[in-house]
């Protein structure tokens, strides 16, 4: 299930959404906004999206984990709006009967996120504010590989 | 054409009319667009864009009303590769 929701994101209730008696391994991931980041103290942030594309490519994620993994269920809940220091901006819950592929499931959708969802953040200083943007395909690649070994 | 987060600011609009001839691809409204506001980016052929939703490449033709959006690099992220 995929959400995208000015709410508060409730991580039982999302990792609920995909429990099951025939998973073995079941991972939540929360991603969370902290206080500082490049040395500078940050007071809030304000998450803003294209939507629908954004849900669209979040669903894409979903089934691209259960292509490559052996994944039965996936939720994503991704956070707009402003945010507090210290919130959930995104949930991922990934149940598999193995915890190596929920594992590399799990990483592979926030490193994928960070890449193809339009959703951007900016963060609020003292005094200042900017969007953010980094790069973080090394790592992908990385994962996707790993991902092609454990299929053949 | 839509604008989002830091692209928005640089142009200080959320939305932008463009004219542009028929069936002219992705890259020249890429190229327009900077031409019209340098500031959004310094190479044109750098600039990601998603046509009806979809990210497209630059030599993408655009056909009337289509929904174009300028797509910053996502949040904590990096440019879309296909």
């Amino acid at each position: 299930m995929i959400e995208i929701t000015h709410d508060e994101l409730e991580p039982d209730a999302i990792t609920a959404r995909v429990r099951r008696d025939t998973n073995g391994a079941v991972l939540t991931f929360l991603g969370t906004t902290r206080s500082f980041t490049r040395g500078r103290r940050v007071l809030h942030l304000e998450y803003e999206a294209y939507r629908p594309m954004a849900d669209n490519k979040l669903a894409e994620i979903a089934e691209e984990m259960r292509e490559r993994w052996d994944v039965e269920d996936v939720a994503i809940s991704h956070r707009l709006g402003r945010l507090e220091i210290g919130d959930i901006s995104l949930v991922v819950a990934v149940a598999s009967p193995h915890r190596e592929h929920a594992f590399e499931a799990c990483q592979y959708s926030v490193d994928r996120i960070k890449q193809i969802v339009p959703i951007w953040k900016k963060e609020y200083f003292e005094g200042g504010e900017v969007w953010v943007g980094s790069q973080e395909d090394d790592h992908l690649r990385k994962l996707e590989e790993s991902a092609a070994g454990r299929q053949s | 054409m839509k604008l989002f987060a830091g692209y928005r600011d640089k142009v200080g609009a959320s939305d932008v009319a463009l004219d542009l001839p028929d069936g002219a691809s992705l890259g020249a409204l890429a190229r327009e667009m900077v031409r019209l506001h340098p500031a959004l980016i310094s190479e044109p052929a750098d600039l990601v864009a998603a046509v009806n939703q979809e990210f497209r490449d630059h030599d993408h033709t655009l056909a009337e009303g289509d929904e174009v959006a300028l797509i910053p690099p996502v949040s904590g992220g990096a440019r879309y590769t296909a």
